[in-house]
């Protein structure tokens, strides 16, 4: 496997189902080491995005190269170098978080198991959880504990959508601070979805902005905040929701 | 990077363990129904056997053996289908796929899991059959290896297939999991000849494997002969059987993914 600068690649990308298209001739290269948001409203093809770069969804015309392997015919070269957190995959309930994290832990390939377990849970407040069942936890705790299984293996590729949706504002705060301790200390590459423009403004360095499968824009949150003459990546995203475009562009 | 990793396939049997033992209810049901059933054909077969029916007469575990040999059809199609399906049940397959976990590992680890579930649940049947009705299974040696080989695979290349139906059309496929072996309750002749059925439904019964093994055991139990020939047979059809519900997932899972129903495994 070649090496590649990029961590992430994609080129040309169109996803396709029989009645709808979800992701329409995307392109983006994101660098080692850095953290990006992906913003879109409901159905504007991020979950998709992430799906065909973890390699669970097959494209239907481009490519996707993670780490220099392409997916999906190539990802059992990577998968054991990526990760993924969502609030739309569950760890097994009956099983205690121990037991969770030390199956995940096997099926990563990890080193010193028991020790990796007990690191990752006294960094996100969890040594307390870890022989209770999974399913006895609440919202924010079960959060934690997925976040536990996507950092378990020390991945080079994270992707994560939407991790904070439905936890308290507290507890969503925290898990921003985790994740920024995160991107301080890993150096790993992020790809974050999010409906939160907050969070985003918050963790990403960089934004695309995504709308009806297609790149509506790419750019700093500053850059954007300062295209769009918006105080707030939120504002931003309001004007390319509903098509007002950027100030230069109005201006014009 | 592309072998099958012993570890891997460790960590999914650890998981379904963890999940078995911290349920008693899941393994009372693995026990129950086998015991259930076992006790009501014995029954039955002593009633007819007192009444002078002359088959049952001469050999006395026909019905119960055929209720014991399909009993591991079954529960082995349903202890490998059950722990994919817990999968579901969890919405933990997304997990699984972006893993590691390759598919023949997945595959490997509910066939152990399906050996162990039905060793818990058959074990003790097969003990209460000679309390009972003083029928011993396990004396038939060799032979009952023969027949749980040909059986167990049987039952593994059906809980393959219905798992990548599973994977490509959700839960809304659930249903097969349970009813799919039922199928061949009246096909492969479990309780009764080959004979009876109409002749052309005949050619039918003796493509399917469990057949061959049904016939082998009357044999065995009437007629006190060993068919090696039908249990190489068995064997042959099943090598083909196992072969086609691997390919058959292959090109299920390829569908799933092209369809992106792998992270959406609802209705």
């Amino acid at each position: 496997m070649p090496a590649s600068p990029a961590a992430i690649e994609v080129d040309r990308l169109v996803k396709r189902y029989k009645t709808a298209t979800a992701v329409d001739g995307i392109s983006f290269t994101l660098p080692r080491g850095s953290i990006t948001g992906l913003l879109g409203g409901n159905g504007a093809g991020k979950t998709t995005t992430i799906a065909m770069i973890m390699g669970l969804v097959t494209p239907t015309s481009g490519t996707v190269s993670v780490l220099g392997a392409r997916m999906p015919d190539e990802r059992y070269d990577v998968l054991q170098r990526m990760n993924f957190e969502s609030p739309y995959v569950d760890l097994p309930m009956r099983l205690t978080v121990r037991q969770n994290l030390s199956v995940f832990a096997q099926l990563y390939a990890v080193e010193d198991i028991a020790g990796r377990i007990a690191a990752i849970a006294a960094d996100l407040e969890l040594t307390d959880l870890l022989d209770r069942p999974t399913g006895k936890l609440s919202a924010g705790q079960k959060t934690r504990v997925s976040l536990a299984k996507a950092l378990l293996n020390r991945p080079n590729v994270l992707l994560l959508d939407e991790p904070t949706a439905s936890l308290d504002p507290d507890t969503a705060d925290w898990v921003r601070g985790r994740l920024e301790r995160f991107r301080d200390t890993v150096g790993a590459t992020v790809l974050l979805a999010s409906h939160n423009m907050m969070e985003v403004e918050r963790l990403c360095e960089r934004v695309i902005i995504m709308k009806r499968g297609r790149i509506e824009d790419d750019d700093t949150p500053a850059r954007l905040l300062e295209r769009y003459g918006r105080d707030t990546l939120e504002d931003v995203f309001l004007d390319v929701a509903r098509g007002r475009g950027h100030a230069a562009e109005a201006s014009r | 990077m592309t072998s099958a990793s012993l570890t891997r396939i460790g960590a999914m049997v650890r998981r379904y363990w963890y999940l078995l033992r911290s349920s008693w209810p899941r393994i009372l049901d693995l026990i129950y129904w086998p015991t259930v059933q076992m006790l009501m054909w014995g029954f039955l077969q002593s009633y007819v056997a007192s009444a002078g029916g002359g088959v049952f007469a001469r050999a006395g575990g026909v019905f119960i053996g055929s209720v014991l040999l399909w009993d591991i059809l079954f529960r082995g199609q349903l202890g490998f289908s059950i722990s994919f399906l817990e999968e579901m049940y969890a919405r933990n397959l997304g997990n699984l796929m972006i893993s590691p976990l390759r598919p023949v590992e997945f595959i490997a680890s509910l066939m152990i899991m399906s050996l162990v579930r039905l060793s818990i649940g058959m074990v003790p049947v097969t003990f209460l059959a000679i309390a009972f009705f003083d029928f011993n299974l396990w004396a038939l040696g060799f032979a009952l290896a023969a027949f749980f080989v040909n059986l167990i695979l049987t039952s593994w290349s059906i809980g393959i297939f219905v798992s990548g139906v599973l994977l490509r059309n959700g839960m809304g496929a659930e249903s097969l999991a349970w009813t799919i072996m039922f199928l061949f309750l009246p096909l492969t002749c479990v309780y009764y000849p080959v004979a009876v059925l109409p002749h052309w439904l005949q050619y039918v019964a003796w493509a399917l494997p469990p057949t061959y093994v049904f016939e082998g055991m009357r044999a065995l139990l009437i007629d006190h002969v060993f068919r090696a020939d039908l249990m190489l047979e068995a064997f042959l059809f099943n090598a083909i059987l196992f072969a086609g519900a691997s390919i058959a997932f292959l090109l299920l899972l390829r569908s799933a993914r092209e369809q992106g129903s792998l992270l959406q495994t609802g209705e």
